[in-house]
């Protein structure tokens, strides 16, 4: 937490009144004082420092000295909001992007819409409200300009933060204008730059945080400290399923820097003066757990799978023609059961949070992927007004959808208010991978049909999950593309609990269509590219039933990605080629894997990917996005997986749980289908397809399929 | 609870906490520098990487009792501005994704550079495979590793 400038503070809260226009800012709160922090690599603090800030909105504030600051209202947990928000402001603002700083925001409801990182939705949801900001400002700096000339306004243009004269000679910066947009009426209908005019939209821009990151500036949640903070370790039960007996505490009590011990909600928190003491004192807790009721174990989960998929459901979640009776008259039966093992989250950064429940209210401060719902959780639990909390969010060291949760900001929470202290709750790694809400284990069981033409004429998926599943995605390609189509979902409830993983729903579901599709392909004796570009045109000529994607933005990507990656040529110089496509959160990827088998060990050379995501913010931010997708697609694919016996998770740190090295990360080589389309999400996309691409290209130097994750469980040898 | 004298980025620093307390928590929670990172505790995810004199140690599982008056060099210590070659190539490659690893990996790779001033990717792999980046920008760090060779200057 930076220091407030107070005086810059309420110089611009004095003038916020008077302006006000695409999207309210009202009032001040602690955070919006914080300074600002640098945009561009060469931003000169100083001279930001010494800035006098006037809010134009929510989104914008100008000082008199040609600085702009815009806010980033989203969380920021290295899927680049931070930057790609204010950077779509700067593009309709015409704001010269190095001076602008970048200041992130706080919970604020009134003045922002959906700050929630999740469902790669942040660009999606707001690409609207932030051009109107930033070109509503502009017009009114363009009016402002014109009426001082004395000259037509639409003879007027703007160029880095300055409005530029139709005489194309004389300049005039933002900040010079500032008094005379004082008392002027914001503009209801501004017009929108055509995508050809863009500047900074499309182009490789750095990330706002590269500074204080490289220097390990104290940025992230786990990084606060406080005047009085105390740190917190908090025990869970270690199986799914058990409960709190008795507690002796007397040991932890004694341990050196412990300050108080505290029982809430089967768990129990040791606060202590720092995060080593809390350790220790934890470890000397003796606690007596109890089991109400059986305890979950995998093996029993993957039987009871089993058990499901050779029943009908009640209601199938798709069902075009007939899928059992044209299986039943098929001249080929194609069949294959995928396994999904549970997966852990695993952010470098494990959870954290900051609470101070005070008298007169709560402050809230931490790695949080869903600062509206930490709120209103932590308002629900203690009974306090939301009106008295503020929220407020620092830097997050991964997320990958833990964060959508609020366990540990209430765990926060509750420990201030018990302990009457401001509470630090810091997770070990071993707290991080063993707490549950994982990526749900489940059992895709797939049979298609061929006739005699080779034709894919029926396709039947039925699923069984954990919990709510992992999805079964039932209008995903091939759906609409397959005469007889039928896809089932068995829930297993479980006692592990379960939620959204990287790519929820698509993460491993994408994985088990790709691979089966290219199954389907090798026994009808297609190409799988070509296959696939023949299911696209079925859809289009043919459609069975809804389809959901467009299909000339599928096959564009598909073809992309085939002519980057010299598609057709196996085996050479002992490298084979597999294709997995997807489409999710709007965007159409496909990918190809370049894989060797050697010695049993998978190696993945290189990976191509062709991705629309329609108009591309920033190339750098899209790039990195993709990458780590592939990154992590790959990785957990290849290696990743959560046990449970008696219900404890077996797996509890990196010795045992194996994430991408590297040494096994690969070349990528991505390339963006350029076009004018609506921005689409890019968090999670580039993530589902890779599993199916290595997969497919495994098979290909093989013959044999991955049909289960981790791929290291698949045996190679032998 | 002890005293010890510790050499930090090239300042003395008194401390006094319990002798088996690792390097890494005594550096965040009581000098301050909470630029090197927790992973794993155990030593696994090299976030916590910093150096002892000069060779890179994981400082999770380092009790302070036995650094001794070894020279301790942590991100902080790096440059003032961000101005190491290191970071310079960090930043112009845009490596980060969250940025929690990458004190970790930068201070692993100013060692590796060092040691060897073009290392290959072969190089790279054997001594960078000892840091975990969750967000997958290990194609970016070997990127930024080649520049910062290229570009040379006092590492």
């Amino acid at each position: 937490m930076k220091q407030p400038d107070n005086a810059l503070n309420r110089r611009s809260f004095l003038k916020i009144s008077t302006l006000a226009g695409g999207g309210l800012l009202i009032g001040i709160n602690w955070m919006t004082a914080c300074q600002p922090e640098g945009a561009g690599a060469g931003v000169d603090r100083a001279a930001a420092a010494a800035a006098d800030f006037v809010d134009m909105n929510a989104h914008i504030k100008i000082a008199d000295n040609g600085w702009i600051t815009l806010m980033s209202p989203n969380p920021e947990l290295g899927q680049g909001v931070k930057t790609s928000m204010p950077l779509i402001v700067a593009e309709e603002l015409d704001a010269d992007w190095d001076r602008v700083l970048v200041e992130q925001a706080p919970l604020d409801t009134d003045a922002y819409e959906r700050q929630v990182a999740g469902g790669s939705y942040s660009i999606r949801s707001t690409w609207d409200a932030l051009r109107q900001a930033g070109a509503t400002v502009r017009k009114m700096m363009i009016d402002a300009a014109a009426e001082r000339w004395e000259v037509d306004a639409a003879q007027c243009s703007t160029d880095e933060s300055e409005v530029i004269h139709p005489d194309g000679e004389q300049t005039i910066g933002y900040g010079e204008l500032l008094s005379d947009i004082a008392n002027m009426e914001v503009p209801e209908e501004v017009t929108l730059k055509e995508p050809e005019e863009y500047k900074l939209l499309g182009t490789w821009i750095p990330s706002v945080d590269s500074q204080e990151i490289v220097i390990g500036a104290p940025i992230f949640g786990s990084d606060t400290r406080r005047e009085g903070m105390l740190y917190a370790m908090v025990v869970r039960p270690p199986a799914f399923g058990q409960t709190l007996g008795s507690v002796d505490d007397s040991a932890a009590k004694n341990t050196p820097g412990v300050k108080d011990v505290v029982t809430f909600d089967n768990k129990v928190a040791v606060l202590a003066e720092s995060t080593w003491q809390a350790k220790k004192g934890r470890d000397a807790l003796r606690i007596q757990w109890k089991n109400p009721e059986k305890l979950d174990n995998t093996s029993e989960h993957f039987e009871r799978f089993r058990e499901l998929v050779a029943q009908a459901p009640d209601e199938p979640k798709r069902k075009n023609g007939n899928a059992e009776q044209a299986l039943a008259g098929a001249a080929t039966i194609i069949e294959g059961v995928y396994e999904a093992p549970f997966l852990p989250h695993n952010p470098m950064e494990p959870m954290n949070f900051f609470a101070h429940v005070r008298e007169d209210g709560v402050e809230l401060y931490g790695p949080t992927q869903t600062p509206a719902r930490a709120r209103k959780d932590v308002s629900d639990r203690l009974g306090i007004p939301e009106a008295k909390i503020e929220v407020m969010m620092p830097n997050q060291g991964g997320g990958f959808g833990r964060r959508l949760y609020t366990d540990f900001a209430l765990d926060a929470a509750v420990v201030s208010q018990m302990a009457n202290a401001p509470v630090n709750v810091i997770w070990t790694r071993e707290d991080d991978m063993t707490a549950g809400i994982y990526r749900p284990a489940g059992l895709y069981s797939y049979r298609a049909g061929l006739n005699e033409q080779g034709e894919l004429i029926a396709w039947h998926l039925r699923a069984a999950a954990a919990n709510t599943g992992n999805g079964t995605l039932p209008n995903n390609f091939p759906a609409g593309a397959v005469p007889n189509f039928q896809v089932d979902f068995h829930r297993l409830d479980s006692h592990v609990t379960t939620g959204a993983w990287r790519a929820p729903n698509h993460n491993f579901v994408a994985y088990a269509e790709e691979s089966f599709l290219d199954e389907i392909a090798h026994a009808a004796g297609k190409d799988p590219v070509q296959f696939r570009l023949e299911l696209l045109d079925q859809a289009r000529n043919n459609p069975t039933g809804e389809v959901e994607y467009d299909i000339d933005r599928y096959r564009k990507v598909i073809e992309r990605v085939a002519e980057m990656a010299g598609w057709g040529k196996q085996g050479e110089n002992g490298i084979y080629k597999g294709i997995g496509t997807h489409f999710s959160y709007g965007s159409y990827i496909a990918q190809v894997a370049d894989v060797s088998v050697e010695n049993g060990n998978i190696i993945v050379h290189k990976v191509y990917c062709a991705v629309d995501c329609g108009t591309l913010i920033n190339r750098a931010g899209a790039e990195n996005q993709i990458e780590g997708g592939i990154m992590d697609g790959l990785g957990h694919a290849m290696f990743a997986e959560q046990i449970l016996q008696n219900g404890v998770p077996q797996n509890d740190n990196f010795d045992s749980y194996r994430l991408l090295r590297m040494r096994e990360a690969p070349e990528i080589e991505v390339d963006f289908i350029k076009n004018t389309l609506r921005p689409e999400g890019l968090g999670e996309p580039g993530l589902p397809p890779t599993g199916g691409a290595v997969a497919n290209a495994v098979f290909e130097a093989t013959g044999k399929r991955m049909r289960k994750q981790p791929f290291v469980s698949n045996q190679l040898l032998g | 609870m002890a005293s010890f004298s510790l050499n930090v980025n090239g300042k003395t620093r008194q401390v006094d906490v319990d002798p088996d307390t690792p390097l890494l928590w005594v550096l965040r929670d009581n000098l301050g520098l909470v630029g090197t990172k927790y992973g794993c505790g155990i030593a696994q995810c090299g976030t916590c990487t910093v150096h002892l004199n000069g060779a890179p140690v994981r400082s999770c599982t380092l009790p302070v009792s036995s650094v001794g008056s070894g020279e301790v060099a942590t991100i902080e210590g790096l440059s003032e501005n961000g101005d190491h070659p290191v970071q310079l190539a960090w930043k112009e490659a845009d490596t980060p994704q969250c940025g929690y690893c990458q004190p970790g990996q930068i201070m692993q790779a100013v060692a590796l550079l060092r040691n060897i001033p073009n290392p290959t990717d072969e190089d790279i792999n054997n001594s960078m495979s000892s840091v975990l980046c969750r967000c997958g920008t290990y194609a970016r760090i070997r990127k930024a590793i080649h520049l910062a060779a290229e570009k040379g200057g006092n590492l």
